[in-house]
């Protein structure tokens, strides 16, 4: 492996999750991409045309130092901006639930992408329902790491929640995964075991 | 002593008098076409340069100034005897590199520190221009750069780089010449002048004018400028140039030279004690007729102009990539104006890099030292040679 290689692999599992899901030289727009790991990744190894939207200065700061194209500013104001399917992946990873309006958002990823990867921690598993049907408190863990006060995550959902708002939007599912808590992929299929065991859910969507 | 070597029968290289900086005279045959329809038939470009040329010339990196700047980037300037404008981005092992880059600054059309302005001479009348200089644009300006870059055999820039005013002509640089254009970064820059711009400046050509000393823009024939107007307008664009928290913090209420008010008129404060030393050493250094001139080519500049005002048209098709910085503190060309920029190269599927940058001390923040700045333009540039391979032998 070289240096460029192992630099770039070292991303977090879940997001290497993510990059199997998009083929070589596809053209990505990375919302949230923070400080450009997974988008310098797919750059890199696997010669994408990649994009990013973040919000805070480091992150900017960082991936543009990378050499990524990125731009500071607020997704759900800045997707806006972009023409319709100019991309073939967007890219949302764990923070749809810090969207003002997550319905708008995924209606946005598949104006400008056509195809969307979303994940998303999923509120729906077991640990979080025995944090507040056992215990009677918000959740603060591994993949939850805020207190409810302090939290960026304004809209926490289910894997079932987010199966049925896509049903109402329209959006057709056209890859379902169950992430668990180290970032690997979970055997299950089925909506209820996925929903009481993965700790993230990761989606890959379009029209339909 | 001037030391002349002939080129082709009508253009000439010379080192500057001071032995500074560089000048090529462009002949009657190679007239500057303007955009005011008008053409300057001879005239003097100046620049200044550093590093080293690679073989392929693929390491050339444009610096462009700003207002009141000048080719002097690096190094000892000569017209005001004080250290170069850019020499904490510019040089061995800064952020543009010139052991990596062959960095070339021009000073602009228009200007006083050896290009032809309204203070040269007039190879047809054999006076001074004054107001008889046409009036120009950042287009023009550009365009004269290009004639020079043409004339050194160089086509492609690895690198167009420039603050404030320098940012507007990058910006021009990737709309009228986009495949000569690899980079371009665009710092506290705008894509037009807005009111509040254009208000600013008329509020110092207005001074400049109104001082009986300016005689009609013929003072060049007399002892005396306009130098009460001159720094006048000096006074209210530097106002301009910092933030309300940067004047609080470096001055306050504080008083100059005193322990309470003296019922006067004098510089109570040290604010407009600062203020008129800004001005006063400002007319030493600067022509009044080239700061009209070119405050009014930067009120003329609108990149959207000839797109029906959408800006995103006038990039269209672009292959160059951008870095787009602005300044959280700067109110003369604000955040906003940045990110539309950067927004219009976004809906033509340009690649655009866009930070805002954390800084108190207002639009010269490009100008300070600002580690993020310095960042950001290193690791854009040394990205951008890696994946073009850009050998520096």
């Amino acid at each position: 492996m070289t240096e460029q290689e192992s630099r770039a692999s070292d991303i977090r599992v879940d997001l290497l999750e993510i990059a199997r899901l998009i083929e070589p030289g596809a053209t990505v727009l990375d919302v949230g991409c923070g400080d450009g790991s997974l988008l310098d990744y797919l750059v890199r190894l696997k010669q994408v045309d990649g994009r990013g939207i973040e919000l805070s200065s480091e992150g900017v700061n960082q991936s543009i130092a990378k050499g990524l194209s990125v731009i500071q500013g607020n997704a759900e104001e800045d997707i806006a901006f972009y023409p319709d399917d100019c991309f073939d992946y967007v890219i949302l990873s764990q923070t749809l639930q810090a969207m003002r309006r997550p319905d708008k958002m995924l209606e946005q990823l598949l104006r400008v992408g056509r195809k969307a990867i979303v994940s998303f921690p999923n509120f729906a598993h077991w640990k979080v329902r025995v944090s507040l049907g056992l215990r009677g408190s918000m959740p603060v863990n591994n993949t939850l790491e805020h207190p409810w006060y302090s939290t960026p995550n304004i809209h926490f959902c289910t894997i079932r929640d987010f199966v049925n708002l896509c049903e109402q939007q329209d959006i057709h599912l056209e890859q379902s995964m169950a992430i668990n808590a180290r970032g690997y992929r979970m055997p299950f299929h089925n909506l209820f075991l996925a929903n009481f065991m993965a700790t993230q859910g990761m989606y890959v969507i379009t029209r339909k | 002593m001037i030391m002349l070597f002939f080129m082709t029968k009508d253009t000439i290289e010379k080192i500057d008098d001071d032995g500074y900086a560089e000048v090529v005279t462009f002949g009657q045959n190679h007239p500057l076409m303007l955009d005011s329809g008008e053409q300057i038939a001879s005239f003097d470009i100046a620049y200044k340069s550093w590093g080293k040329l690679n073989h392929d010339k693929s390491n050339v990196v444009l610096i462009c100034h700003a207002l009141t700047g000048d080719q002097y980037v690096r190094g000892l300037n000569p017209i005001t005897g004080k250290r170069g404008w850019w020499e904490n981005m510019v040089g061995p092992g800064k952020p543009v590199d010139t052991d990596s880059y062959y960095v070339i600054c021009i000073n602009v059309l228009g200007s006083c520190a050896g290009t032809t302005g309204p203070a040269s001479i007039n190879s047809i009348t054999g006076k001074t221009y004054g107001i008889d200089f046409p009036v120009i644009t950042i287009g023009d300006m550009v365009r004269a750069q290009a004639m020079l870059l043409d004339h050194l055999e160089i086509d492609q820039l690895f690198s167009i780089i420039g603050g404030s005013m320098g940012g507007m002509q990058a910006l021009q640089w990737a709309v009228d010449y986009p495949y000569r254009a690899k980079t371009v970064i665009s710092i506290a820059a705008t894509w037009r002048h807005s009111a509040q711009n254009i208000a600013f400046h008329e509020v110092g050509r207005q001074a400049i004018m109104a001082d009986s000393n300016w005689a009609g823009g013929r003072y060049l024939d007399y002892d005396q400028g306009p130098h009460s107007g001159l720094a006048v307008a000096r006074m209210a664009a530097h106002i301009t140039y910092m933030s309300e928290a940067g004047l609080t913090n470096r001055f306050g209420r504080a008083l100059q030279d005193r322990d309470k008010l003296a019922f006067g008129f004098d510089a109570d404060f040290q604010i407009e004690s600062y203020l008129r030393h800004q001005g006063l050493s400002f007319v030493d250094r600067f022509d009044a007729n080239s700061y009209l001139y070119i405050t009014r080519a930067m009120d003329y500049y609108d990149l959207g102009a000839g797109h029906d005002g959408v800006l995103a048209e006038a990039f269209r098709g672009t292959k160059t990539r951008f870095c787009i910085l602005s300044f959280t503190s700067d109110w003369l060309y604000p955040t906003s104006e940045s990110r539309y920029i950067s927004r219009a190269l976004n809906a033509v599927g340009a690649r655009v890099s866009f930070a805002d940058i954390e800084m108190s001390k207002g639009h010269d923040s490009f100008l300070l030292d600002c580690p993020e700045m310095f960042n950001i333009v290193r690791g854009f540039l040394r990205s951008e040679m890696d994946a073009a391979g850009v050998l520096m032998s």
